[in-house]
This record gives C-alpha cells, sequence and structure tokens, in this order.
C-alpha cells in the first residue's frame, strides 16, 4: 500500500469522520482521498490555527476531527493548541507533513523542521513517527490516544516517508 | 446599546440555540446575565470564535449555532469569513458585536474605529446575509437567519465577575447538551421568543 493510502485506511479505521487542512504538496493524494469520501466532511481553511477551532467545534457537535497541515502550520496553531485544546482537553488528530527534514531542498523549511518536535515536546503533545508499513496502525493508535487522553496527537511524515507515493 | 445589553438579549431569546461566546468580557457578561448549559464560555484561543461555531454547525445541522464574537477577534481570524461564506451552513449566525476597541485590554481601539467596515469585509468575503443593526429590536429580529450580524455596541465593560467554572466543566455540561435532540418543532433557523 502506498504511504497515503496506508494513512487514509488509518483515518477510516480510526472513524476520523470531520477534517480540516490546509495544503502541502505530499499530502496531496491524501486530501484527495478525503474529499472524495461520502462519509468525511473535509472543510478547507485558511490557516490552521482556524482549523484548529473549527475542528474543536466539530468535535464538540459529536465528530472525530483530523487536522491535515505542513508543519509551519503547528507555528500558526500554537496558541491555539494550548489555550484550546489542552485547556479544555479537547481531542484532535494532526496529520503532519514534516518539511526541513533530512534531504530537504528549500532552506527555509529547515528552521520550522528542526523546531517542530521540541515544540510539540515542550506542549506536552504526544507524537509519533511512523514508516509507511506502520502508518495505518499509527493513525489509529493516535486518535484513540486523542481520544482517551483528550489532547491533541500528532504523526509527524517526514520526507522519507513519501518516497514510496 | 451596552454590550452587556445585546448580549442578554440574545440569550433571553436563544431558547435551545447553542451560543459560542469570544473571550474576557463578553464571556464573562454572558456568564452574568444568563448562565445555561448551552453557552460555551471561551477562555482562550483569541479569534476562534467564529471558527469553533463553524465547526459545531456544520457537525449538528439540526441546532442553530450562534457565535458571539467582537471586532478585535473577528480582525484576527478574517479568513474564516470566507470560510463561513464558502460553506453558508443555514444553521449558523455569526454576530459581531462591534465596540472598535479592544476593550477586555483596556478599550484600545481597532481598526473599525478608522477605516475597517466589518460588514463590508463580510460581503467581500462572499457571505450573502450580511445586517447591520444598532438596537435590540432590530438584533433580535436579525437573529433567525444565518450569515454575518453586525451590531455596532458601546465602548466598555460591565462589572462582571469572572467565571466561577473550570474550563473542563464548561466543555463537559456543553457537550451533554449538544447531543441533545432540540425538542422543538419546525425549522432550525427559526428561534422562539421567550
Amino acid at each position: 500500500m502506498k504511504p497515503s493510502a496506508s494513512l487514509y485506511s488509518g483515518l477510516k479505521h480510526a472513524g476520523i469522520d470531520f477534517v480540516t487542512s490546509v495544503p502541502c504538496v505530499n499530502l496531496g493524494p491524501l486530501m484527495k482521498l478525503v474529499s472524495s469520501d461520502p462519509c468525511i466532511l473535509h472543510l478547507p481553511v485558511t490557516r490552521e490555527e482556524e482549523g484548529v477551532g473549527v475542528c474543536a467545534g466539530a468535535w464538540m457537535g459529536g465528530k472525530k476531527p483530523a487536522l491535515m497541515m505542513q508543519n509551519s502550520g503547528l507555528g500558526n496553531s500554537i496558541n491555539a493548541l494550548a489555550s484550546l485544546d489542552l485547556l479544555y482537553g479537547i481531542p484532535l488528530l494532526m496529520v503532519i507533513s514534516h518539511r526541513g527534514t533530512f534531504g530537504e531542498k528549500i532552506s527555509a523549511q529547515v528552521p520550522m523542521g528542526m523546531l517542530t518536535e521540541p515544540l510539540l515536546s515542550a506542549m506536552g503533545i504526544p507524537f509519533i513517527k511512523p514508516r509507511p508499513e506502520g502508518a495505518e496502525g499509527a493513525v489509529v493508535d493516535a486518535w484513540r490516544a486523542a481520544e482517551v487522553k483528550g489532547t491533541p496527537v500528532a504523526v509527524l511524515l517526514d520526507l522519507d516517508f513519501w518516497r514510496q507515493e | 446599546m451596552k454590550r452587556m445589553e445585546a448580549i442578554t438579549a440574545v440569550a433571553r431569546v436563544a431558547g435551545d440555540s447553542l451560543l459560542v461566546c469570544n473571550l474576557g468580557f463578553p464571556s464573562r457578561e454572558l456568564f452574568s446575565a444568563m448562565d445555561r448549559p448551552e453557552n460555551f464560555y471561551m477562555m482562550g484561543s483569541m479569534g476562534l470564535c467564529s471558527s469553533i461555531g463553524l465547526g459545531l454547525a456544520l457537525a449538528r445541522p439540526d441546532r442553530k449555532i450562534i457565535s458571539l464574537d467582537g471586532d478585535g477577534a473577528v480582525l484576527m481570524n478574517l479568513g474564516t469569513l470566507t470560510t463561513i461564506a464558502c460553506t453558508a451552513p443555514a444553521n449558523y449566525l455569526l454576530v459581531i458585536l462591534d465596540n472598535c476597541s479592544y476593550c477586555s485590554t483596556g478599550c484600545q481601539p481597532t481598526a473599525t474605529s478608522l477605516k475597517a467596515d466589518l460588514a463590508e469585509i463580510a460581503r467581500g468575503a462572499g457571505v450573502q446575509r450580511v445586517i447591520r443593526v444598532s438596537d435590540y429590536e432590530n438584533l433580535i429580529d436579525a437573529l433567525g437567519g444565518s450569515g454575518v450580524v453586525v451590531a455596532q455596541v458601546e465602548a466598555g465593560n460591565a462589572e462582571v465577575p469572572v467565571i466561577a467554572l473550570p474550563p473542563k466543566d464548561v466543555i463537559s455540561r456543553f457537550r451533554s447538551t449538544v447531543r441533545l435532540i432540540p425538542d422543538r418543532a419546525g425549522s432550525p433557523t427559526q428561534l422562539k421568543r421567550s
């Protein structure tokens, strides 16, 4: 199974039915799969922080929400993740394309690439870094942990993850 | 009209509508005026009141959702007006209480005190129904539909205490009431007057 198909299968097994997204080239095929699924409401948003807010409202309304974004968007979302999701105990699955990792060709991606894991650790947000063959299970586990602990959980997908796409 | 008067007027006719309220004094004023499980009081994440309400409205099309937001917070998250316009849920109304200032932090002026016009910005974002009001009668009349209401209110805060509920209690009782099926007949876009 290709990386995107494996992630999508994980979303389906986890029961994710509401997705907000800000585009990333690596997440493109997964976003297409999500958009064509009549059981998932896919809402493109203008900024990742907005996606955190929309997902929080959707969860209050009974949905199982995920936010798909590039790791640059994590920087745009810090206050919302802390003073909305962590404050109230709101679960969120974050599927993050982790740019600025080994093999990155665009230098501007490197600073946030290096800061992504330390930022998540500093916030106490759990994260998992699957290989493509384990992506399906990782997504399911991440959402379960988010629901049980009432917290955002990140699935980080570095450049190497997408090589088989 | 004072902001607390506007908030009180909305809460009194809200029926079983779900209210999502902007952080700081607006939430404190709503809590003091009429605390109810159907109120979600924001305590952080400034700017996201409009987005939280949108997510809730999309998740629960059978419930009427009203976000009580402010000019400063909407200016912080203008992009979401375009998302609201593109999705246009029939059960969602964003009420912007525009006092031209950041009153929870000392009434520093916002851009709406100078050139910016949030009703025009909402129209430009593609919102089909945008209504301006400056008194309660028109505010109450505007609550029945969807889209955006820009309500002109006076700058200043009421003397009200901080919210005496922990955040996790606010959300747990709110979620419990969100799960309920509305008991009134008719369209979710209709409000009962009480």
